[in-house]
């Protein structure tokens, strides 16, 4: 069970060691250990509440953890101070389960604020990639709406959208494809595939949608009770004879 | 311990197991004071740092500022055209009419305008931080912006605080101005007095003492009103009730806090005087 997530050290992206994370008693992550290849997209499953959500959210510090070490770029991130933490989130994209679009700011302006504070642009360069990354993600003619005029779809992919536009080398998705109907979750999968490899990025997907885990992962870990229990392809897991594994595909 | 939120989620939990309920409310009670006081030094440490954000500075004091005018001055005007018509019977029983301008030009300027003003801004400005930031917490926003690289305290709560501060006193002058006008015209209701007699009565009677203090408290009356409400919305709990509460919150703790630095302030200044 311990050697589970863990693969030989190496070419990864990205490596946590023995993570545990607590919210007064309750132990949500008990002893976490994975690596994540380069270019590898990772899907992690499990039930609500499980903790998949807190362990991406302790990848970008959002949620400090108890014990155990993230290492990204070979600094531990729970231990990195404010500054560098904020440089490292530069290459790290998180696409939020709601989107997050920001309600005040037109899509361009979603686009462009994760830009403001980096390198020095002219306003044509900006525009350049505020409009490549929304042909990236198919919509091209939303930049001047706001994000209460697109629809779910709509604005998950905005929010991909405004993630990828720093070029992140490790992207984060928490539960994309939630909410949406089979068809648009079908093609956000399919973008995030598309992305992945345009991109050459590391990704790691939470969700609860096998389509999606079938669609985007190259390899899956199920998470339960505060520990990874199962690893391997989805059509490695979809034969496993173990019912809580089983349970998942049927 | 964790961040943020969490970490305050997790104190509050711990505390309800605890003690008596006297007890919890005055453990909680200081541990908000706590958690508003680094707030607050947060503040201080962010105003001074890279990036200024000076485009939101701007456009947070043309929201606070300019779409607040109207009501600071409608209600100024009758804020000065009801004193000055509840004053005249008392002063005419003593046959000092003619104090009549002077009067309420130093009641509004030295406390009623800045007050007044203060609990509209406390009102319409405090609730709709409260509320904006809230939902911004609420629906993952600020994280994303965390995530972002951006620095969301900074370009959120201190831009909002710097705009409240700069924003608060500007209004109360513009509140009493419009009060001296509903004055003039309460004046001529019921007697004749030109412009220039009134304001040459005005001034003849307001020095340096009425209108310095009056002015520096509203700094701090813009500041509280900006900090309380930038911490209820950052301090939001989850789900739209707490949006609700975020925003009741501020307008609540932020007009008390408008009181509280009126009294202190008031000391003061009669201390000095």
């Amino acid at each position: 069970m311990e050697d589970i997530g863990k693969e030989e050290t190496g070419n990864f992206a990205l490596e946590i060691k023995k993570l545990k994370v607590s919210f007064g008693t309750k132990v949500v992550l008990k002893d976490i250990n994975l690596l994540l290849k380069k270019g590898e997209n990772l899907v992690v499953l499990g039930k609500s509440g499980s903790g998949k959500s807190v362990l991406i959210k302790c990848l970008v510090g959002l949620i400090e953890p108890d014990e155990g070490e993230i290492v990204i770029q070979g600094s531990d991130t729970a231990r990195m101070k404010e500054r560098d933490l904020e440089t490292l989130r530069k290459k790290i994209g998180f696409l939020f389960q709601s989107a997050a679009l920001y309600d005040s700011m037109t899509v361009r302006e979603n686009l462009e604020f994760p830009l403001e504070g980096t390198e020095a642009r002219t306003e044509e360069e900006t525009e350049t990639l505020v409009m490549e990354a929304l042909q990236n993600v198919g919509l091209p003619d939303t930049a001047g709406k706001m994000p209460s005029e697109l629809s779910g779809g709509m604005r998950k992919r905005i929010g991909l959208a405004r993630t990828l536009i720093l070029k992140p080398e490790i992207m984060l998705y928490d539960e994309p494809t939630t909410g949406l109907d089979p068809i648009t979750s079908r093609e956000i999968s399919k973008l995030i595939l598309e992305m992945q490899t345009k991109n050459k990025t590391s990704s790691i997907i939470i969700t609860h949608d096998m389509e999606c885990a079938r669609i985007t992962g190259n390899r899956i870990l199920i998470i339960k009770d505060g520990v990874f229990s199962a690893e391997g392809t989805f059509e490695e897991l979809k034969k496993s004879e173990d019912p809580w594994v089983h349970s998942f595909f049927e | 311990m964790k961040t943020g939120e969490i970490a305050q989620t997790t104190t509050r939990d711990d505390l309800a197991e605890e003690g008596p309920s006297f007890m919890k409310k005055v453990k909680s009670f200081f541990i908000e004071m706590a958690l508003l006081s680094a707030f607050m030094w947060k503040f201080f440490k962010e105003l001074f740092k890279r990036p200024f954000e000076f485009n939101e500075i701007a456009r947070q004091c043309y929201i606070i500022g300019c779409r607040t005018l109207p009501l600071v001055g409608i209600t100024g005007f009758i804020m000065g055209l009801v004193l000055t018509i509840q004053s005249r019977p008392t002063l005419a029983e003593f046959g000092a009419e003619s104090w009549l301008p002077a009067m309420v030009a130093v009641s509004i300027i030295r406390e009623i305008g800045p007050v007044i003003t203060a609990l509209i801004c406390a009102g319409k400005v405090g609730s709709g931080i409260g509320a904006e930031l809230a939902s911004m917490k609420v629906t993952e926003q600020i994280d994303a912006m965390q995530v972002s690289g951006r620095r969301p305290f900074k370009y959120l709560a201190v831009t909002r605080m710097i705009a409240t501060t700069l924003m608060v006193p500007l209004l109360v002058v513009f509140s009493d101005t419009i009060s001296l006008l509903g004055s003039f015209f309460g004046c001529n209701l019921k007697g004749d007095i030109s412009v220039h007699l009134f304001f040459s009565q005005v001034f003849e009677k307001l020095d340096f003492m009425d209108i310095m203090p009056a002015f520096i408290k509203t700094i701090f009356f813009g500041f509280g009103i900006g900090l309380i409400a930038c911490y209820k919305g950052f301090n939001s709990d989850k789900g739209t009730e707490g949006v609700g509460r975020s925003a009741n919150s501020a307008v609540v703790i932020g007009s008390l806090l408008v009181f509280l630095i009126d009294m202190i302030a008031v000391q003061l200044t009669s201390l000095f005087s």
